[in-house]
């Protein structure tokens, strides 16, 4: 198993290998996130009950919490990989850090976006500044700070290795953010959906919440491939494997062209 | 493993919890500050400083909600279980503002004690239910009520 795991781990540090397994990883998560999605967002918007409070707005909850959800995954997902790029030297795991910040940044954003959003009906202002929201802020401006990283050094080891290094400090805010609402007093209200209790929602409402939360995460995935295959071929084009794939894919365009 | 990332995994998670340790440090000593709003029993405790504006929050105790004939003035009690605070303001409230509901009020304590608000936000809590469910709920709790004044 030890063997099997280590031989895995040597294979995803392959460019190559990478390539040719994200494709078709890409195709499943295309597809199961699709359904997910799909099914998920009009259960909740149409079908599911309105809130017995709020009415119609918390539907905003179906693009909200997962969005949330996955903007803090994303950025455990960023240090984890710069981690492992800084201590085990692997090429792919800066990679997928790399690609990961703007995806985690755009996910900051819309979290916020949503609250803000769904504030002013619910509470009567669009932002007020309460530990959770602030620390969600600071979350997007941890985001910001690696970007901005990766365009400001130019020499990409050293951007790999500092924003690897931002992104690990960074990581303190995760739990900042996830515990803020049961530490202080704040306007924003404590966690819906736990992992030791049962969720406090309705399970006709509450399904269509954890349908739309798996089909965002199938979507990063396949936004992430998608980024990191980019990254690849850009880093590897002077490689033999990758021209020939250009010249393949040339010729068949060729073929198509003159049929 | 190689002893040589051994000791750089090692440096870097020594850094992470000198950090960690910072920030809790940090976070800790501005605990007050972090706060938005003070509980009623931090304000008959005298905690909260009068005088200034400052945010004040917990449940509007049931049946204690006054308006006023004349504008647009309410006045309700607002606590936290132990203690309550009597809060007055005048303006439009938020949708969700309801008789045993959580709110956080922004303003002034007077002499008098009362809370002279001039922002009162509805505080939404982590549960949602479909309207018939919240009957119902409300309907077993009035049955519960009445059996237990009958048992008397």
């Amino acid at each position: 198993m030890w063997t099997r795991l280590k031989r895995l781990y040597h294979k995803m540090g392959s460019p190559k290998w990478f390539y040719q397994i994200s494709t078709l990883c890409s195709k499943w998560c295309m597809a199961v996130g699709s359904v997910l999605m799909l099914t998920g967002v009009v259960w909740g918007l149409a079908f599911a009950p309105a809130d017995y409070l709020q009415g119609n707005s918390f539907r905003i909850i179906y693009v909200h919490v997962p969005a949330s959800l996955l903007s803090q995954s994303a950025y455990i997902m960023m240090a984890v990989a710069g981690l492992v790029g800084l201590v085990w030297k692997m090429k792919m795991s800066f990679v997928v850090a790399k690609v990961i910040a703007p995806i985690g940044a755009s996910l900051a954003i819309l979290s916020l976006l949503t609250g803000a959003i769904w504030g002013k009906p619910t509470w009567g202002t669009w932002w007020v500044w309460d530990a959770r929201l602030t620390s969600m802020l600071i979350l997007l401006f941890l985001y910001f700070g690696v970007i901005a990283i990766y365009n400001a050094i130019e020499n990409d080891e050293m951007a790999n290795k500092a924003a690897a290094l931002l992104a690990i400090v960074g990581s303190i805010n995760i739990p900042v953010i996830k515990y803020s609402v049961e530490w202080w007093n704040t306007l924003h209200q404590p966690a819906t959906i736990t992992l030791s209790k049962k969720p406090t929602m309705a399970p006709e409402m509450f399904i269509p919440l954890v349908l739309t939360i798996f089909g965002f995460y199938c979507w990063f995935a396949v936004w992430v491939f998608a980024r990191a295959r980019n990254e690849v071929l850009l880093k590897e084009r002077r490689t033999k494997w990758v021209r020939a794939l250009v010249q393949a894919r040339q010729h068949k365009s060729q073929i198509g062209g003159d049929a | 493993m190689h002893p040589q990332r051994k000791q750089k995994l090692l440096i870097i998670l020594f850094m992470l919890g000198g950090i960690s340790l910072a920030v809790t440090l940090m976070l800790v000593a501005l605990k007050e500050n972090i706060n938005l709003f003070y509980t009623p029993s931090q304000i008959a405790a005298g905690e909260a400083p009068k005088q200034q504006t400052i945010r004040a929050g917990g449940m509007v105790v049931a049946g204690s909600v006054r308006r006023s004939d004349d504008d647009l003035t309410v006045r309700f009690d607002v606590s936290d279980g132990s203690h309550a605070v009597t809060l007055s303001f005048t303006g439009i409230l938020p949708d969700l503002f309801r008789e045993e509901q959580g709110i956080v009020a922004l303003g002034k304590i007077n002499d008098d004690g009362e809370f002279i608000a001039s922002e009162v936000l509805a505080k939404h809590d982590e549960n949602y239910m479909p309207p018939e469910v919240a009957d119902a709920m409300e309907k077993a709790k009035f049955v519960k009520k009445y059996q237990d004044t009958e048992a008397y």
